[in-house]
């Protein structure tokens, strides 16, 4: 194991935030106040589509405790600029008018007008009194019908990119991606067998427990404070300059504690109302999204549709792949389509591949990042394809897999060739597991699949200071959204050579830290893990230099070992080591404080890959799956806090589980969400499952001094096929549409052996 | 409307507090108590962030109203640690990682209290149906009920001792 090298790097101590989050000290989104704030709330579109032909607000300015109330009317028009934003890429003009809905509702929730008043109770009397004239026009919900040519066009000017020639006529299909290695057609020649299926995934919520929640606070002379619950405070601060036309350095945006996001707290809903709020009254303005609000009209993930056609030799080699998908993007352009196509087939060293995308607006809610965004839906149809081709020519799943694996020098479809990857080695570790040599217990059957995610790098920051006693701060800018304060602290004290509860980290506001971006992508423990690791070198420079400067010796001549400067050899001198302690103690006479800085784009964060493997059970009547046995198996790099690492293969395994057995948004002839609730929309509970056991397989990634590796995206990617592929080798029903919840599954069953039949 | 008056005991300490008849528990602990360590995550009782517990049974206090409270005596979050000292739950929570964001975790703290009070000894299947009513989108629930398990195995010793 690579991490045995280390002294602190691979051990699990107390995470730092740990007594504030098991006391409840620990202070998440809607847990802040300002003295004199005043309660917003949203009036949201009842129509799924709807031009909105007038707003009269008279009468909730009238009520007595309402302060201001706000339409589009009071938010600049944008241009149609695309910016790039959390795991995507977003256009101001769509954007604002997510915000706040401007010449139409575009879907249920849309937000029409906002209030602040003195309570929530006077602000959900002055929504009531809001009138708002609507033409209610024709709605299109799901992707193939807003793909035919009669459907309602949700935009006028949404002219299709990616085709040639250019259309003439707006439609809903924003964009056309493709996708092309080698020669597919004459790859499908060399093929001894070819399996052609198409598959469907519904819309599912990230699901985070913390509903979106922020208080604004705009002063007299034009300088804003935001508290905000957000996996990149840095965004938030850039959407509000942006839509509010405010200088970014008069926002200073600091983050809550976050109770959970999975990429769904990448964009901003609820701050720049507050803020417009705020500015309009001259008070603080605290705005919490219900459940139903979170539901209606905060990004779930796409459904979409998914056709794979695999071209195989009888050994299993694969010669030829395509992929067909269509994604939702929700009421707006930008589905994750790019994710959704680069990784269909990146587990593969496949030499002709073929990848279309579509993305395609509909009356649903813009949807959002969502961990591996994209990457599930495409793999729910490759992995259960492969899994029909290993069936087919009588392969193990895994053998299958290691004969089509892609290694360091494999070609992506997309462009890069892979560096040292672990998706061999994770296959391996699969193959050897414990749960793998068992055999299936009686009534129950297996299922196998993989996954892919590139893993993110991009723009950090972090300082690092000595305290006057030697102890040391470490200052960063990303929300933890499981444990990043513990892998950052754990690489500090592992480069510094101190002890790791020497070192306290600390998650900085938009004005004391240089700009970071989100929390996604799995990037915070490679990139701004690296940031740390070399403002901490930094900092041991300086720590040199004062050491140099104390023995009265070339910086050169010293060196920094343990915790300790030392002098380089015995033809420098005689002395003594200094601690941090003692360099800290004398750093007045030697130049000052002593901190260190860094910034970087990070580079090389290595893909990641997944190998999941499940037993369960069918019950024929109820179409109930039972789960049994669950094992999550992973390349990920170095596990800097083992525990954390485990729990994102975990989590993600369990909400791939989700999405694969019960998830869905489920919509009414209106075009109305019908299930905007947890009692409705089934996630899973502890009930549910058994155990989820982890295999840390640790390649580490070449382009990080500790050879990390993003690990929480790939763990959503695989459960989807592997559960599927489980229950089709239990039913000998292959099901292509999810869920496979209990209605549909017995329904499918039902239509193969009539019940009756069967008994 | 008038307001009620409502007296009752909170982690041990006798409160008072005026609330419309219409609040929930929730949001008086939250909004006038000052004790935000309760979470709301749906206001309808079925993520569980907002337990507390009266008179030691187990409610979401999303669905309990402030003037119930009357003459009854409230445990919260807040009031788990004594003095210094985490309750063993609190501690072992976070020994294991059973917690990623924490915003689930002041809940399936005082359900997992209710339930080792009750039941010292549960299994794993009486854990998990104990807590299918606390929701957690972060952990997968692994290291949740090894950590409840851990606390109640090491509560079996403490007492065979």
């Amino acid at each position: 194991m690579s991490s045995q090298r280390y002294k602190w790097i691979g051990t699990r101590p107390d995470r730092p935030d740990g007594a504030d989050k098991v006391t409840g000290r620990a202070r998440f989104g809607a847990d802040f106040n300002m003295p004199g704030q005043l309660i917003g709330k949203v009036l949201r579109s009842p129509h799924a589509h709807a031009l909105i032909k007038s707003i009269d607000t008279s009468a909730a300015e009238a009520l007595p405790g309402v302060k201001s109330v706000v339409t589009a009317k009071d938010f600049p028009d944008q241009p149609n600029v695309i910016v790039p934003t959390g795991e995507m890429q977003v256009n101001l003009r769509d954007i604002t008018r997510n915000v706040m809905a401007r010449e139409k509702a575009l879907y249920e929730g849309h937000p029409v007008a906002a209030v602040a008043a003195t309570t929530e109770a006077v602000a959900r009397q002055a929504l009531a009194l809001i009138k708002v004239d609507y033409e209610v026009l024709p709605h299109v919900i799901d992707v193939d019908a807003a793909m035919k040519d009669d459907a309602p066009v949700l935009h006028d000017h949404l002219i299709t990119e990616g085709v040639k020639p250019v259309p003439e006529k707006a439609s809903n299909i924003a964009k056309r991606m493709d996708n092309v290695k080698g020669d597919v057609e004459a790859g499908f020649k060399l093929a001894e067998v070819v399996i052609e299926r198409s598959y469907t995934t519904q819309a599912v919520h990230q699901g985070y427990i913390e509903p979106h929640a922020t208080l604004a606070s705009a002063a007299e002379d034009g300088q804003v404070q935001i508290w905000s619950t957000t996996q990149g405070h840095f965004q938030v601060r850039g959407f509000c300059s942006r839509l509010l036309n405010i200088e970014a350095s008069q926002i200073r945006v600091t983050p809550s504690e976050i109770g959970g996001g999975f990429g769904g707290k990448t964009v901003v809903y609820l701050e720049p109302v507050a803020v417009r709020l705020s500015q309009k009254t001259g008070k603080p303005v605290k705005m919490v999204m219900t459940r139903e609000e979170v539901f209606r009209a905060s990004g779930p993930a796409p459904g979409g549709t998914v056709k794979v056609k695999l071209g195989a030799r009888k050994d299993g080699r694969i010669v030829a792949a395509e992929c067909t998908v269509a994604l939702q993007a929700g009421a707006f352009p930008g589905s994750p389509l790019g994710p959704a196509c680069w990784t269909s087939f990146a587990c593969y060293d496949i030499d002709n591949i073929k990848v279309v995308g579509f993305d395609v607006v509909s009356n649903r809610p813009k949807v959002a990042a969502y961990r591996a965004p994209g990457a599930p839906i495409s793999a729910w149809g490759v992995e259960s394809t492969l899994d029909i081709l290993a069936q087919e020519l009588g392969i193990d799943p895994i053998d299958l897999r290691l004969k089509n694996a892609a290694k360091k020098g494999t070609k992506t479809s997309y462009g890069p060739t892979f560096d040292t990857i672990g998706f061999v080695e994770t296959l391996e570790a699969v193959k050897n597991s414990a749960h793998y040599k068992t055999p299936v217990k009686k009534g129950f059957t297996r299922g196998v699949a993989a996954g892919f995610w590139f893993n993110v790098g991009a723009d950090s920051s972090a300082a690092a200071h000595v305290a006057e006693d030697g102890t040391v701060t470490v200052i960063s800018g990303n929300p933890d959204i499981g444990g990043s304060r513990a892998s950052l602290a754990l690489m500090a004290a592992e480069e510094l050579g101190v002890d790791y509860d020497k070192v306290r980290p600390v998650i900085a506001d938009t004005s004391s830290i240089g700009f970071n971006f989100v929390t996604g992508g799995s990037r915070v423990t490679f990139a701004t893990g690296l940031a740390v690791v070399n403002s901490v070198k930094d900092m041991v420079r300086e720590l040199k230099v004062r050491a140099a400067k104390t023995w009265k010796v070339d910086p050169e001549a010293v060196v920094w070992e343990n915790g300790m400067a030392r002098p380089a050899g015995s033809n420098v001198g005689e002395f003594e080591p200094l601690s941090l302690a003692q360099l800290a103690a004398t750093a007045g006479r030697t130049g000052g404080p002593i901190n260190g800085h860094a910034q970087l784009n990070a580079q090389g964060a290595g893909p990641g890959f997944g190998v999941h493997v499940v037993d369960l059970a069918v019950d024929r009547d109820t179409g109930i799956v039972t789960i049994d046995r669950y094992t999550a198996a992973q390349d990920v790099g170095t596990a800097i806090h083992p525990s954390y690492v485990e729990g994102q293969l975990q989590g993600g395994a369990v909400q791939g589980i989700g999405w694969a057995l019960n998830e869905e948004y489920i919509y009414n002839a209106k075009g109305r969400l019908d299930n905007a609730g947890f009692l409705d929309y089934r996630m899973p509970v502890a009930s549910d499952l058994p155990m989820i056991e982890t295999i840390l397989v640790e390649v580490p990634n070449p382009h990080h001094p500790y050879g990390v590796r993003g690990v929480g995206e790939v763990p959503i990617v695989p459960p989807l096929a592997a559960v599927g592929n489980a229950v089709a080798r239990a039913t000998g029903v292959r099901m292509t549409d999810l869920p496979l919840s209990p209605p549909r599954l017995s329904a499918a069953l039902d239509a193969v052996t009539p019940r009756m039949a069967a008994e | 409307m008038a307001k009620t008056h409502v007296t009752t005991t909170i982690n041990g300490e006798p409160v008072e507090f005026l609330c419309d008849a219409n609040q929930t528990m929730l949001d008086v602990l939250r909004d006038q108590l000052g004790l935000t360590g309760s979470k709301e995550g749906c206001g309808s009782g079925d993520c569980g962030a907002c337990s507390i517990t009266i008179d030691d049974r187990l409610v979401c206090s999303c669905l309990m109203l402030a003037p119930e409270a009357e003459g009854h005596s409230i445990q919260t979050i807040e009031g788990m640690a004594q003095g210094d000292k985490l309750h063993p739950l609190q501690k072992k929570f976070v020994e294991l990682a059973a917690l990623q964001c924490g915003i689930c975790t002041p809940g399936f703290l005082v359900a997992s209290k209710a339930l080792l009070d009750r039941n010292p000894n549960p299994t794993e299947t009486e854990v998990r149906y104990w807590l299918a009513g606390n929701l957690c989108r972060c952990t997968g629930y692994d290291k949740i009920i090894r950590a409840v398990m851990d606390v109640a195995a090491d509560m079996q010793k403490e007492a065979a001792r």
